[in-house]
């Protein structure tokens, strides 16, 4: 089945969407590339940045991946210029993967409003070339890498919209799509039950070390991943969110444990390990929901599912998000935000097979270009701090390429 | 579909979790445990006891352990972090710290 006019990029992959990125290299550079998106007056130019002054090997190694993402065709960075960020060597990649990129330096420039005018020609430029470069290809479901995560999570969210995602996650998976869920910090009580799911014994070994570093840095930090609302919506405990927030992944073999910036080297189901293996240095794995989006967009993810039952609004610069509330009062009061109303399933008027279908469906128009809620809206939202965090893991992380 | 107050997700589990908001008095009418009523009130998403779970055993849902009661909850108890504690890491709330 053909699901999308893709975008074919030189390495072979194929993008659903054709954004342009903007992307500031220190905070320095923010409000230039700001107002550069603003000024751009184009809903697929995306803001992207990364805050700090010194350099930092995961920064540079997910901003490469997110700049050569499937949906992204071409970029312009924006420095202050004397920050440690090494611009040239992310321009070289990106000009390396076969997308227009200018950079352009403020303190060169002549200052913000020179800066601004200067960045903004560049992305007419780079949008120009863009244009000229694009080759639309038919994309199959096969082409697809779909994350999934929860935020805002209650009582409802591992009954209804979890599993309904996980009935969508076992359809794609069967339909040779690449699913990715996450997060091993909040898988923390199923090593178990994840560990009999494995493809190969490697990879249930390497699954229950990750689980127990996670363990290990999360009682460093003195606080789990388990945030206020989750406790008001019913949740007590952290491996009770755990084993709510595990169904996300349905029910196939999860096929590998992937780290940030790592795609999967084949179809099928993966785990992502967000969890670093030293000691605490940056502070906890993920501030907020979007640093976990965008660790999944950088292993690849086209757009993210995204199961809440307080109800986030969210969504991420690069990748469409679709939010899915297991609440129906929820819904009922914050239906603008959300996409799918899986509190159908708590009131017995829908099962978790009809809503994991109306899941597969929207991912399909999706990828064919209709927009999400939060597209609609005009959610951007992006976060890049601070991390050390190998590429590969302890363990062999199989299934990576 | 059941008129069940609260679902059962799994045999094994001691807990059952609300439809919707449930006031004291009612009866859950969950198969597993037909007799059981509410004993105060329940929201929705919450957990509700429809067994006798002693001090120190393990809470079930899911099929899976949840954490350890810290107190005698009987059936028709709201569950929570009065009466439960993580075997894991701490929970923590805007007021304060529940340590394990």
């Amino acid at each position: 089945m053909i699901i999308a006019d893709g975008y074919a990029r030189a390495d072979g992959r194929k993008g659903i969407r054709d954004v342009l990125a903007v992307i500031y290299l220190v905070e320095c550079a923010h409000h230039v590339a700001r107002r550069v998106v603003e000024q751009s007056n184009d809903a697929d130019v995306h803001l992207l940045g990364f805050p700090g002054c010194y350099p930092n090997d995961y920064a540079l190694r997910m901003m490469k991946a997110l700049a050569t993402h499937a949906n992204v065709g071409g970029a312009v960075l924006v420095s202050l210029g004397c920050e440690g960020f090494d611009r040239e060597g992310l321009a070289a990649q990106i000009a390396a993967s076969g997308r227009p990129v200018e950079t352009v330096v403020i303190q060169q420039a002549g200052g913000t409003r020179s800066g601004i005018d200067a960045a903004v020609a560049a992305v007419g430029r780079v949008r120009a070339e863009m244009r000229e470069r694009a080759r639309r290809v038919p994309m199959h479901l096969s082409d697809l890498v779909i994350g999934t995560i929860c935020g805002g999570s209650d009582g409802t969210s591992g009954i209804a919209a979890n599993p309904a995602v996980g009935r969508a996650f076992d359809r794609l998976v069967d339909a040779g799509a690449t699913c990715i869920f996450e997060e091993t910090g909040e898988m923390i009580g199923c090593e178990g039950a994840m560990a009999t799911r494995a493809a190969t014994p490697e990879i249930a070994r390497a699954i229950d070390q990750a689980i127990a570093n996670a363990e290990t840095y999360y009682r460093a930090m003195g606080y789990g991943s388990f945030a206020p609302g989750n406790a008001e919506g019913g949740l007590s405990t952290l491996e009770e969110k755990s084993a709510g927030a595990y169904v996300k992944s349905g029910s196939r073999p999860i096929n590998g444990l992937i780290r940030p910036t790592q795609a999967p080297d084949g179809p099928g189901l993966y785990l992502l390990d967000v969890v670093p293996d030293t000691a605490p240095k940056f502070g906890f794995p993920n501030i907020a929901d979007n640093a976990e989006i965008v660790e999944l967009m950088s292993c690849g993810a086209h757009l993210t599912l995204f199961t809440t039952g307080r109800g986030s609004v969210v969504g991420s610069a690069i990748a469409p998000v679709v939010k899915i509330t297991g609440n129906p009062e929820t819904y009922a009061r914050m239906g603008e935000d959300m996409d799918i109303d899986a509190g159908r399933v708590m009131l017995g008027e829908a099962t978790l097979d009809q809503v994991g279908d109306d899941i597969f469906d929207l991912v399909v128009a999706i990828a064919g270009g209709a927009p999400s809620k939060s597209e609609a809206l005009g959610h951007r939202e992006f976060i890049l701090g601070y991390k050390t965090i190998d590429a590969v893991g302890p363990a062999c992380h199989p299934g990576v390429r | 579909m059941t008129g069940a107050l609260a679902i059962v997700l799994a045999p094994a589990d001691n807990v059952a979790v609300c439809r919707r908001n449930v006031a004291a008095g009612e009866p859950l009418a969950i198969e597993a445990a037909p007799t059981v009523v509410a004993r105060e009130n329940l929201a929705l998403g919450h957990k509700v006891a429809f067994r006798f779970i002693p001090s120190g055993a393990t809470v079930v849902k899911y099929g899976m352990a949840i954490g350890s009661a810290t107190a005698d909850i009987p059936p028709g108890a709201w569950v929570h972090l009065h009466n439960m504690r993580s075997n894991y890491i701490s929970s923590h709330t805007r007021a304060s710290k529940v340590d394990p």
